[in-house]
């Protein structure tokens, strides 16, 4: 017997599931390139290749990490219910294995394991892409890829593990959900529901934002000089290109070509759309006009808040679920200039406030367990404290990383770059010609 | 020889170049530009926060000509470009000492 039909349960392929979940693998890889023009819109031109390049930065290196530990540390064994055995599947040993009448494949309920593989990497690299909104324009490029390997195995590894592998934010009898509300039959009484990331990729990710953007301060003149989105239109291209990407986050995360993800595909449609016309309105009564800005932010609050929840709520209460957390994200976005932190790009605004609504208001729609429909109030406690759990948890290891890169390589560029422009000093180049004049200097290398 | 400048709003450039080419103006040099006098700037949200835009794109339309039609192609310009709005520009006029054709190399009045 090989090692690979052991770790599987030897189901036979199901190839419309699989075909299903390769389609979703490629749409969420393609959110990350998206997140490139959301953010890279928002920021000034002389900063838009690097902040075009962390998100792309993090591709990289997490798409090599993954499989070398980062798959087995979110699926492998547990250890103690807070990581998986990092060295057990290392580099996917188990997951497929050669033999002399070809590849055999682990399978997972129709699925080969390898699929799934596919379909988490490209979960990590969004997660910590997501991140480097708060950063814009000031960070060393070699200290982000540092950072990017530290954190995505000290929190989101971790997270994913304890929340989607068995851990201890999952719905075993030694989770935290068993131990408040007790356990039938090895599984806890309440289940803890996080469909597609609400914990473990938005609020992760906003909690790492704010922690970075109060370690390494503010941008020169942040809050004085204006700093005005550059280029629209590239925000709302990536807000479009994230909508498209999400199908494959959320309706994929149904495993399955099945109901539940049509559940959660109209669900997000609902949501985001429920969102954007709620940022709308608020900038309309607020400042007078409803932006294009304004819109394309309402549509990613309104895909955060719904990830957790697509598929245990039903679109009338998608309407909410997106309704409040553009309301709620649309007024937090402004707190920066209150607290006078300089999350640049507004992580904790969309993702933190985004992902905590969706997480919490779960308790209150989840159609079999919500308040509102009859499941009493547990559902929301549990919701509630695997939230909290997971913001001390990112919290922590963030810390940790963040203090890793500050006393080796250091966080931030020296100020003559930041005002001179990072483009051209950490990359060498200037995405815009603006002044005509350039030479051409032939000169083979 | 006068040069005559015109800062003028963007949307009344059309009608201005309509106007010197009626008058008979055959050339003109036009650039975008940004500036404020009396208007001031405006203010623009982004997520919340508000900016206040000091400059304000405007076009500036150019013309070289004769001494003597200087004042009449500022009155052209002038018209055309009137909404009655704060904001409608300025024209002015300088004294040009020497202009030459660069295809032909006439010089003075003969390059207008």
């Amino acid at each position: 017997m090989f090692v690979a039909e052991v770790l599987g349960d030897g189901s036979a392929l199901d190839a419309g599931n699989t075909a299903w979940m390769l389609t979703s693998a490629s749409l969420v890889l393609l959110m990350t390139p998206a997140l490139a023009f959301f953010y890279g819109g928002m920021v000034r031109s002389k900063s838009v290749l690097n902040m075009m390049m962390m998100s792309f930065g993090a591709m990289g290196v997490v798409g090599v990490l993954y499989v070398l530990w980062g798959w087995s540390m979110s699926y492998g064994s547990t250890v103690g219910g807070w990581f998986g055995n990092p060295f057990e599947q290392f580099a996917l040993k188990g997951v497929f294995e050669s033999t002399p009448d070809g590849y055999v494949y682990a399978m997972s309920e129709g699925l080969p394991v390898i699929v799934d593989v596919g379909f988490q990497v490209t979960f990590a690299i969004i997660t910590v892409a997501l991140i480097n909104g708060a950063l814009a324009e000031r960070v060393k490029f070699g200290s982000w890829l540092l950072f990017v390997g530290l954190w995505v195995t000290l929190s989101y590894f971790p997270l994913a593990h304890q929340v989607w592998g068995g851990g201890f934010l999952a719905d075993g009898e030694s989770g935290l959900s068993a131990l408040i509300f007790g356990s039938t039959d090895g599984e806890a009484n309440v289940a803890p529901i996080d469909f597609a990331g609400g914990t473990v990729v938005h609020i992760n990710a906003g909690i790492a934002a704010l922690v970075l953007a109060l370690l390494i301060g503010k941008r020169k003149g942040f809050g004085k000089e204006p700093m005005r989105p550059h280029n629209l239109p590239y925000v709302m291209l990536g807000a479009a290109l994230l909508w498209f990407g999400w199908f494959g986050f959320n309706a994929g995360s149904a495993y399955g070509a099945i109901g539940d993800a049509g559940l959660a595909w109209v669900n997000t449609t609902t949501a985001t759309a429920a969102a954007m016309c709620a940022w709308m309105i608020v900038e309309k009564f607020r400042d007078g006009h409803a932006t294009s800005l304004g819109a394309a932010s309402g549509i990613v609050a309104g895909l955060v808040a719904i990830t957790p929840a697509a598929g245990s709520v039903s679109p009338i209460g998608a309407i909410f679920v997106g309704g409040i957390a553009g309301i709620l994200a649309a007024l937090a976005v402004g707190l920066k200039y209150k607290f006078g932190y300089d999350d640049s790009l507004d992580v904790v605004g969309v993702h933190f406030v985004g992902g905590l609504t969706g997480t919490v208001l779960i308790g209150l729609f989840a159609t079999e367990s919500g308040l509102f429909y009859g499941g009493g109030i547990k559902q929301l406690v549990v919701q509630i404290v695997i939230a909290l759990f997971a913001i001390i948890w990112a919290a922590v290891a963030t810390l940790i990383a963040a203090f890793i890169v500050k006393a080796t390589m250091g966080w931030r560029v020296s100020e003559e770059v930041e005002v001179g422009g990072i483009d051209l000093a950490v990359h060498g180049e200037s995405a815009y010609e603006t002044v005509s004049g350039a030479r051409v200097v032939t000169e083979v290398k | 020889m006068k040069l005559v400048t015109g800062i003028i709003q963007p949307h009344r450039l059309d009608d201005v170049k309509s106007a010197l080419e009626a008058a008979g103006i055959r050339g003109m040099t036009v650039s975008e530009a940004s500036g404020y006098g009396r208007q001031k700037g405006h203010t623009e949200v982004y997520r919340g926060a508000e900016y206040t835009v000091d400059l304000v794109p405007k076009v500036r339309v150019e013309v070289l000509v004769d001494s003597d039609d200087a004042s009449a192609v500022t009155e052209v310009i002038v018209k055309a470009a009137q909404t009655g709005k704060i904001g409608d520009g300025k024209v002015w006029t300088t004294s040009i000492d020497d202009v030459a054709r660069v295809r032909t190399g006439e010089r003075g009045e003969q390059a207008l």
